[in-house]
């Protein structure tokens, strides 16, 4: 958590600082940091994970109602302990390990999953004054961080001593790195706009508002959106989330890299698939929607950490409005998409963004030209691409053999 | 265009999701232990023994222990006691009636065997499916006592099938009582008249002409 607040804030605003400053007050200076940041640890880690247990509950009742029926209701009001439930079942299951798999690296996949997981929370701003590390390379050390999980899922395959573990294993991590590349190469234009890796920064550079209306986030630009949809896309392929979860087809393979796992290590996956989604989610408000700005001057008494995670949460239901709505991709199709569609799309994406700030400058009618030609080098390759990409795949006919 | 397959996909979802809490014929599923289905007629599971009276049940049984449903019975599930003495049925006619007749449910399959070969409409298959119980040597092996169920409730079950069958019943009844009248009549006549006159042949049905096999 980030530096004191001035009491010319409203007191929501500022009661976070003014609780953590009540708990650790009394104690000297060192040992006060670090009880400062223990606490925004605990703090990351009861917020998500509360959110972690309401967001598998949220999504089981969206897909229920999706599909016409009611979805989880016996478990407390509404289905709402339904959460613990399955907790206490993961944590009384039989934990098996296979005999021929490597013991140590079989208990650490989950674990290194988890925790690097869980490090990526660090850098994302929560609020004006709720940042739990300010780094000058933020965006750096999230990517860097949230890349090293594929690391431990392909750990989990190669130590569960199985074929098929290992396959899939294989195969995620030809997936996660596919979708690496337009996940970074989304997000480039918006460090060269802002100047800045620090994430605290890349909000600040986004506060304001043209005429006291439009706020002056970044998807609110031609590039800007075309670079949301991008790193959105990506974050659902990285995330191993439907359309693209692979990784874990559960109807189709056994469970993927998953195949040797049960009882608690098999639900600390889950656990780090949504701190996953949770953390892509976060940075994807931090990069392109403002952070924890209000949309309008005059929501602005509405302290900074509701409108963060107003955005957060508005991304999470998207994602699982999109996991009820579309099948899984093939692997061929998956690979596909990113290197023929999102890479291509991305780096014309820079070119762009690169006009739009050479351009900054002009007004009056050359301002509409400016829109226009952006928006033409936006949906130009946007739909060129996707004629290629969907060349020679018209609607099938199905004959009998 | 690419992409609006994937918007059309997304507001079939949308549109589902809200018609989910305002139209509840969309709703698919029944609230299983608080609501139950009602289950299609042609549904059956397990047999039951019709009673013509629900007050009564062991006495007005329809089933005269003739063990046709026993013997055909494919996985031999069906265990059946012949009473000693006779009782009046429910057309007051004296009859045999089982002492002891045990259908095992942990071996019935349900072929509804037992229903077609019952010359006496005796038997027929129930819509039961709570049927959990926790001793499965006895639990699952229901007496004549478990089985016996009126006939208002096959005709709750099934009422057309049970419509049809109380038909049958009574013209079936209603013969006898006209042949046991006209029986009586001609005895009444023949204690009149010394010279007996034959009763009349008992009406026989002609027999279809064979059908040749289909090729």
């Amino acid at each position: 958590m980030s530096a004191a607040a001035t009491t010319s804030e409203s007191f929501l605003e500022r009661a976070p600082l003014l609780l953590r400053d009540a708990v650790t007050g009394f104690l000297p200076e060192p040992a006060r940091w670090l009880a400062n940041s223990l606490l925004s640890i605990v703090a990351v880690l009861a917020v998500f994970g509360l959110l972690f247990a309401f967001l598998t509950l949220a999504e089981r009742k969206i897909l229920g109602r999706v599909q016409n029926r009611p979805g989880p209701n016996r478990t407390g009001w509404f289905g709402l302990l339904q959460p613990f439930a399955d907790g206490i079942k993961m944590l009384t299951k039989e934990d098996i390990v296979p005999r021929a798999a490597d013991q140590l690296l079989h208990f650490l996949a989950p674990v290194t999953l988890l925790a690097l997981s869980i490090l990526t929370f660090a850098v994302i701003p929560y609020g004006r004054h709720l940042v739990p590390v300010e780094l000058d390379s933020a965006v750096l050390y999230f990517f860097a961080a949230g890349a090293a999980t594929e690391l431990a899922i392909f750990m989990a395959g190669w130590a569960s001593h199985n074929k098929y573990a290992l396959l899939a294993a294989m195969r995620a991590l030809a997936q996660l790195i596919s979708y690496e590349l337009p996940l970074l190469l989304s997000f480039v234009p918006v460090v060269l706009a802002t100047g800045t890796l620090s994430t605290t920064g890349i909000v600040a550079a986004q506060g304001g508002w043209k005429w006291h209306l439009i706020p002056h986030w970044i998807v609110f630009t031609p590039w800007g959106a075309a670079g949301f949809a991008i790193f959105m896309v990506s974050a659902l392929a990285e995330s191993n989330r439907s359309p693209f979860d692979l990784p874990e087809a559960e109807s189709e393979l056994i469970a993927g890299h998953l195949t040797e796992y049960s009882g608690f290590k098999y639900a600390l996956f889950f656990m780090a698939e949504y701190f996953g989604m949770c953390a892509l989610s976060g940075m994807a408000v931090t990069l392109f929607l403002g952070g924890w700005q209000a949309p309008l001057p005059v929501l602005e008494f509405i302290p900074s950490y509701v409108w963060f995670a107003g955005k957060l949460l508005t991304l999470l239901l998207g994602f699982i409005w999109i996991r009820a709505t579309l099948p899984r991709l093939r692997i061929d199709q998956l690979t596909r998409l990113a290197w023929k569609f999102l890479v291509p799309l991305a780096l014309v994406n820079l070119g762009t963004a690169a006009f739009w700030s050479l351009t900054s400058a002009w007004s009056g009618p050359l301002q509409l030209l400016r829109w226009a030609v952006a928006l033409v080098l936006v949906a130009g390759p946007f739909l060129l691409l996707g004629r290629g990409l969907t060349a020679g795949l018209g609607p099938r006919t199905y004959r009998y053999a | 265009m690419l992409g609006s397959g994937l918007l059309q996909g997304l507001a079939v979802t949308a549109k589902n999701f809200v018609g989910s809490f305002h139209d509840p014929k969309r709703f698919v599923t029944t609230q299983y232990p608080e609501e139950k289905t009602r289950l299609p007629e042609a549904y059956r599971n397990f047999p039951f023994l019709v009673s013509e009276n629900a007050e009564d049940p062991m006495g007005t049984l329809r089933c005269v222990a003739c063990q046709i449903c026993e013997k055909e019975c494919p996985p031999q599930c069906i265990y059946i006691e012949k009473s000693k003495d006779k009782k009046p049925d429910a057309s007051g006619k004296q009859q045999i009636y089982p002492a002891v007749f045990d259908i095992d449910t942990a071996v019935c399959m349900s072929c509804q065997i037992c229903v077609e070969v019952c010359p006496f409409d005796a038997i027929k298959m129930d819509q039961v499916f709570e049927l959990a119980a926790t001793d499965r040597f006895t639990g699952l092996m229901l007496d004549r006592h478990a089985l016996a169920k009126p006939n208002s409730y096959f005709h709750q079950l099934h009422p057309t099938e049970a419509a049809e069958v109380d038909d049958r019943l009574a013209t079936e009844r209603k013969a006898a009582e006209e042949k046991a009248r006209a029986a009586a009549a001609a005895k009444a006549a023949a204690a009149a008249k010394p010279p007996a006159v034959p009763p009349p042949p008992p009406a026989v049905v002609p027999l279809p002409p064979p059908v040749p096999p289909a090729a």
